[in-house]
């Protein structure tokens, strides 16, 4: 299977920042890719350097198997986008503004082609209504309208759910499963909540910094031999001497200020909670931590505890 | 790039802010004509009394003279109106959010680039021809025509009437490109800014600066004026001086100093390919991070 | 300008009918004021030249009025025409109506091949403008054929005529006025020139100081009458 898109040591230099530092990932034909990080973490740096947006410093991209910057327009056409807020042109109605952009994308659809195309997003009652009359989450669905109007290949959506109401959110989500399952399309898909790329994305990068700190497939990063639990006792250093010297030792635990880090598979927590009882360690409290999520708030917090968890 | 051009265009023309500068050419032209229908005769007979022992007999005030007042002094407004426009083409969808979609579609940033340009001079046309219409036609209507006299500084000249109008034809066509190389400034420092405000006061500036330097006469400006813009857009007066004979009498049919104008014209075009070529190569360079 | 023609007229009407102190110099002007005295009334025909350093302007087609004793009119035909001006500025009046200066007989010369009398003119008031006019009379036909005047306010004027088929009414075919021009400069607030740099007019003819007015006539109307009316409005 030919990658959709293969980036390969992207790197993006301003004055005295690394945007983005030596990013390498792939998407693959049919996934839903995931691409997570707090706010300034590089994402929508990357995501403008796939559509040439920004200029790299340095690094491939490969769109389609193509040199992106050498190929341009050709695979331009085969790409649609909504990057960040999806600003269109307000004096415009939707309908007008989702033609002027097919023409800008070199497709020149039928009226019904059009409406059609709004009535997926929703938007087929307001289709002649000026956008600046229109909710937040109707120029979001407005904006994915333009980035499908084309029939694009791939669909890059940066942010999408950016300040939806949960309904919104909940369109999006539904709007992004329905493209990949039956429309077939390739997405990539930012976001800084990783609860929402948890319910769609086949796979998942997390970069902070401009980094890459993790990236796999979502029921890989799941997995619940790899559940991260949290400790805190009334002696953390006893604790943790206990628990080197233990076969325990096997998950890497870790002290960061009065917390414990340790990692072992779900079906281990009640042994392991018994056997620091038998020892006397008298605990504070002790939590699994099952959602990717609160495992990305943390390594998005402090990479160097991420660094440990994933060597 | 016939596409972008139409999309530009349709985009321009569905603006407000577009009929801006055709309202206010309109209410300042209208303005002026009525101005001059009122108390147009006291200002000739005014300017007559510098003539001393010569008496101007015929109908001074026609619509040739009203149109060649009204553009002096829209000589200044029209460019601003221009700027309002070609500054904002960039800077504009830099800021309503549209030019990272736009930059992000199959077409190279040059042609984009030069799609707008060119839609920025179909406009400035259409607002010159506007112009025209109001200015020209309009002032022959009210006015009617007669011979075309006007008294510059130094000198008075003197045009039969069936030698006016193709003057005009020409100074509308010299205006065009003078316009196009305020649209090309404006144009360029629009691809530096994310809002419209800032190139458009810049360019004004500029406008009003150059302008200012080229009539201040000081000669340490001197060596400066011929590189200003501005010196070269006025040489449309040009066209309405007339070759002598040795005794001083107009020739029909002639312009007193063609080479100037070929000259103003060769340094306006210069201006507009320089601003267009380096708006494009900014452009190429640019991060689009709106 | 204006002024040089009427005073042409003047110099014809009046100057024959002054005391002079030289007689045969009074005689020919008094031969040329009689001639003259034949034209009641004309309208001619004619075109206008003006050579002026800061006119560019073409010819124009004009018509002028005369009737006695001293009504003069110049009307252009249609478009826009500069033209000398009607009223006159220099006092006249002193050298027309008091009826005193002097003639004096100041030798012969050549005027455009033609063998003329030379007669000077001064004025007895010590107040008028005019310092001194020179005549050139010839004396075959009592036609003048230059004029020359000084006067306090204006400078030097000059006339030239040119004679042909209304040499009997002592009417000339073509007039030729010399003068000098004042300086013409209008404030660029005025002609709104803001932005134009001060530049002289190109050709090197223009830089002249004298100026000209050349009137071609083509046609008189002689003694049919003019109305009145003709004078009066501008």
């Amino acid at each position: 299977m030919q990658p959709i898109v293969q980036v390969k040591n992207l790197s993006k230099q301003y004055k005295n920042i690394k945007a983005v530092d030596a990013l390498s990932f792939t998407v693959q034909e049919g996934d839903v890719y995931g691409f997570l990080g707090q706010n300034g973490a590089g994402k929508s740096t990357t995501i403008r350097m796939l559509l040439t947006l920004i200029n790299p410093t340095a690094g491939d991209i490969e769109l389609f198997g193509m040199k992106l910057h050498a190929n341009r327009n050709k695979v331009l056409r085969n790409v649609g986008a909504v990057i960040e807020k999806p600003d269109v042109y307000k004096y415009l109605s939707a309908y007008k503004n989702l033609k002027l952009f097919a023409h800008m994308s070199k497709v020149h659809p039928s009226d019904k082609q059009l409406m059609q195309q709004l009535d997926m997003v929703g938007l087929k009652e307001r289709a002649h209504d000026k956008v600046s009359t229109y909710s937040q989450g109707m120029k979001q669905r407005l904006g994915i309208a333009i980035a499908l109007i084309h029939d694009p290949q791939l669909i890059i959506l940066d942010e999408p759910t950016n300040g939806l109401d949960p309904q919104g959110i909940a369109d999006i989500r539904n709007l992004i499963l329905h493209l990949s399952r039956e429309m077939k399309k390739t997405l990539l898909v930012s976001s800084h909540l990783l609860n929402e790329m948890e319910q769609v994305a086949t796979r998942l990068l997390i970069i902070d910094k401009g980094k890459k700190l993790v990236e796999g497939a979502t029921a890989e990063l799941f997995d619940p031999a790899q559940t991260l639990i949290e400790l805190e006792t009334t002696n953390n250093k006893e604790a943790i001497d206990l628990i080197a010297g233990s076969a325990w030792q096997k998950g890497l635990p870790q002290q960061r200020s009065n917390k414990i880090y340790i990692r072992m598979h779900r079906d281990d927590i009640p042994d392991f909670n018994a056997w620091l009882v038998e020892r006397n360690i008298r605990l504070v409290s002790l939590q699994p931590r099952h959602s990717l999520e609160d495992y990305f708030l943390q390594i998005t917090s402090g990479t160097q505890h991420v660094a440990a968890f994933t060597n | 790039m016939w596409q972008l051009l139409q999309i530009e265009l349709y985009k321009i023309f569905r603006r407000p802010r577009t009929y801006i500068a055709f309202g206010a050419t309109a209410v300042l032209i209208t303005l002026l004509q009525f101005g001059l229908k009122v108390d147009g005769q006291e200002y000739a007979d005014f300017m007559l009394q510098s003539l001393g022992n010569f008496d101007v007999q015929g109908k001074l005030l026609n619509g040739y003279m009203v149109c060649y007042l009204v553009l002096q002094l829209m000589l200044v407004h029209v460019p601003l109106l221009v700027t309002l426009i070609s500054a904002d083409m960039l800077s504009g969808e830099a800021n309503i959010g549209t030019l990272r979609l736009a930059l992000s579609k199959p077409y190279s940033r040059a042609s984009v680039v030069l799609a707008k340009f060119f839609a920025t001079c179909v406009y400035t046309l259409l607002l010159l021809i506007w112009v025209a219409v109001l200015a020209l036609f309009v002032s022959m209507l009210v006015f009617g025509t007669n011979d075309l006299f006007l008294m510059k500084s130094e000198y008075i000249v003197l045009i039969k009437e069936n030698d006016v109008f193709w003057r005009y034809c020409c100074a509308f066509g010299f205006a065009f490109v003078s316009l196009v190389t305020v649209a090309s400034i404006g144009f360029f420092l629009s691809a530096f800014a994310e809002n419209s405000i800032g190139p458009i006061v810049t360019t004004m500036s500029i406008i009003i600066l150059f302008t200012v330097l080229g009539t201040l006469n000081i000669p340490m400006f001197d060596a400066i004026n011929p590189y200003l813009f501005t010196s070269h857009m006025v040489i449309w007066k040009e066209f309405f001086d007339e070759k002598v004979t040795a005794n001083n009498e107009a020739i029909a049919g002639t312009i007193q100093d063609l080479p100037a104008i070929f000259h103003s014209l060769l340094v306006l075009l210069a201006y507009i390919v320089v601003m267009i070529g380096a708006t494009i190569f900014v452009m190429n360079k640019k991060d689009i991070l709106s | 300008m204006k002024y040089k023609l009427k005073l042409f007229i003047i110099l014809f009407t009046v100057h024959c009918s002054l005391f002079t102190h030289a007689q045969d110099v009074t005689a020919l002007i008094n031969k040329a004021k009689e001639k003259l005295d034949r034209v009641n009334d004309y309208i001619a025909a004619g075109v206008l030249t003006i050579d002026v350093a800061f006119i560019k302007a073409p010819t124009s087609k004009v018509t002028v009025y005369y009737k006695k004793p001293d009504h003069f009119k110049m009307v252009n035909n249609g478009g826009i025409s500069i033209l000398p001006k009607g009223g006159i500025s220099i006092n006249m009046g002193a050298l027309i109506n008091t009826d005193n200066f002097t003639a004096l007989d100041a030798g012969e010369a050549v005027v455009n091949n033609i063998k003329t009398k030379v007669v000077k003119l001064l004025p007895n008031d010590q107040n008028s403008n005019v310092v001194l006019s020179t005549l050139y009379i010839d004396e075959s036909n009592f036609l003048i054929y230059k004029a020359v005047t000084t006067t306090l306010e204006n400078g030097t004027y000059e006339l030239d005529m040119t004679y042909g088929k209304y040499a009997d009414y002592g009417l000339p075919d073509k007039v030729n006025f010399s003068f000098n021009a004042k300086d013409y400069k209008l404030p660029k607030g005025l002609t709104l020139d803001f932005d134009e740099n001060t530049k002289s007019p190109a050709t090197d003819s223009l830089k002249e100081k004298k100026g000209k007015v050349e009137i071609n006539y083509s046609s008189y109307t002689i003694n049919k009458g003019v109305d009145d009316a003709v004078f009066k409005t501008n």
